[in-house]
């Protein structure tokens, strides 16, 4: 059976048609306030259940539990805050808002609550840092003194040019029961796959029903493959590589906080959400530089026999010269001078400069989708 | 305030307290509360797996097949 929806039921923040035209029309009666892209994909995260049991953004006794005791406040496990700020009050506890993404009214949201909070608080709990330099608490510097907490009803999708690809649990929920799925491992990526994460994949897939591949869409660094690169590449490494009714692709938006083990347990609650029973948690999973211990996200698991999804914790693979195949730390006893390890970056060069990689390393028909693209990387 | 989460107190029977003591010394758990708190969100996560919930309509569900199929997710 696949996963029970986080806190028991799949949230749905979806208007009727005849409540939403009248919203639409009334449209200049609400207080406005202007939202970042981030904020939107949030929004339809909450509202298609992605972020199921949240129904809107945090009040400050939820804000307060995931800082202090990564749980909400009815002990619903739940690591990241998902929060909206504002720069000053220009509406009051009780008013219904309309939240704009670049002209475009997203969502109502019902105020419940305004508050302040102590960013180096945010930025310390949630990131173990308060260093600017982190990318995820520069975010949180960069945010207004208030948040408000509320209930949320969607009214407009946020464009999305991967529309075709991006399911919702609904969706994913439907697609594994179709397909005679019991047991669904989750794989998270925001990048083109080489032979390290198939090997990753697969290894997974072993002991499971199917696997969902499920690309993070969102805000982009430099050097980053681009979304539709990603996509392309998974599809070419589907048709010659993966079984055709044990693997499924699919993508979510989402902007990634980089709170490393924090992270990790927000990820993992996403896939159940979509009805995956199992998910696969990477070396230095959601981290950046060095902030985190490699497997300290694999540690974070055991806060939570509650969470309702089962990690698998798949050590990183590389190629062995005298195995002579892909292997990982655990099961090849030969010393490091046989060991290739495969780097993003190095990839990346290499394909730039128009070198192909071994075929240990990314597979030819890969290599040659990504090369198809004039502009393979984000500039 | 909002810093501190709310507890409350049960009882468990002295003997069963002494014996979860013992049982957790060298292990990660500092406390029995601690331990205590683990063990009953294990339980309760485990009965709630069992209760099955239906989360869509049968109409939805032909509707969300309907786009699955269009979109090549499904044959
Ligand atoms: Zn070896």
């Amino acid at each position: 059976m696949v996963s029970k929806p986080h806190g028991g039921k799949l949230v749905r923040r979806l208007v009727a048609e005849r409540t939403r035209e009248r919203i639409l029309s009334e449209q200049k009666e609400y207080p406005s306030v202007k939202i970042d892209h981030g904020r939107a994909i949030d929004l339809e995260n909450i509202a298609h259940g992605v972020y199921s049991p949240l129904k809107g953004f945090l009040t400050s006794d939820d804000f307060q539990s995931v800082l202090n005791h990564m749980r909400l406040s009815d002990d619903t496990p739940w690591t990241i805050p998902i929060v909206i700020d504002i720069v000053e009050k220009t509406f009051d506890v009780g008013d219904a808002v309309l939240l704009y993404y670049e002209d475009i009214p997203i969502a109502r949201m019902h105020v419940e609550e305004i508050y302040t909070y102590d960013k180096k608080e945010f930025a310390q709990k949630v990131f173990k840092t308060t260093d600017p330099n982190h990318p995820g608490v520069a975010k949180v510097y960069s945010l207004g003194k208030y948040l408000v907490g509320g209930e949320i009803e969607l009214l407009n999708e946020v464009p999305n040019p991967f529309a075709k690809y991006t399911l919702r649990p609904v969706e994913t929920r439907i697609l594994f029961k179709e397909r005679g799925w019991r047991t669904i491992v989750a794989f998270q990526t925001r990048n083109a796959p080489h032979v390290g994460h198939e090997y990753v994949q697969k290894a997974a897939l072993t002991f499971v029903d199917g696997i969902f591949i499920n690309p993070v869409l969102g805000k982009k660094k430099k050097g980053d493959y681009k979304d539709d690169v990603i996509i392309k590449a998974y599809e070419t490494l589907f048709e010659h590589y993966y079984p055709k009714n044990a693997a499924t692709l699919a993508t979510v938006r989402y902007e990634m906080r980089y709170a490393g083990p924090r992270e990790a347990i927000h990820h993992a609650i996403m896939r159940k959400n979509f009805g995956a029973t199992h998910f696969i948690v990477g070396r230095d999973h959601a981290g950046v530089s060095d902030y985190y211990g490699p497997y300290e996200a694999w540690d974070m698991f055991e806060n939570f026999p509650d969470l309702g999804i089962t990690p698998m914790f798949i050590r990183e693979a590389f190629y062995c010269r005298k195995c002579g195949g892909m292997v990982n730390a655990k099961i090849c006893p030969h010393p490091k001078e046989f060991h290739v390890h495969i780097s993003g970056t190095k990839l990346r060069k290499m394909i730039m400069a128009g070198e192909q990689p071994p075929e240990y390393m990314m597979r030819p028909e890969v290599y040659k989708v990504i090369r198809s693209f004039e502009k393979p990387f984000v500039e | 305030m909002a810093d501190e989460k709310k507890y409350t107190t049960v009882s468990i029977p002295k003997p069963l307290y002494d014996k979860i003591k013992k049982r957790i010394e060298g292990t990660g758990f500092t406390s029995v509360s601690d331990y205590v708190t683990y063990v009953l969100r294990e339980v309760l996560a485990s009965l709630e797996e069992e209760e099955k919930e239906e989360v869509f309509t049968e109409e939805e569900e032909e509707k969300v097949k309907e786009r699955l199929r269009a979109l090549g997710y499904l044959d």
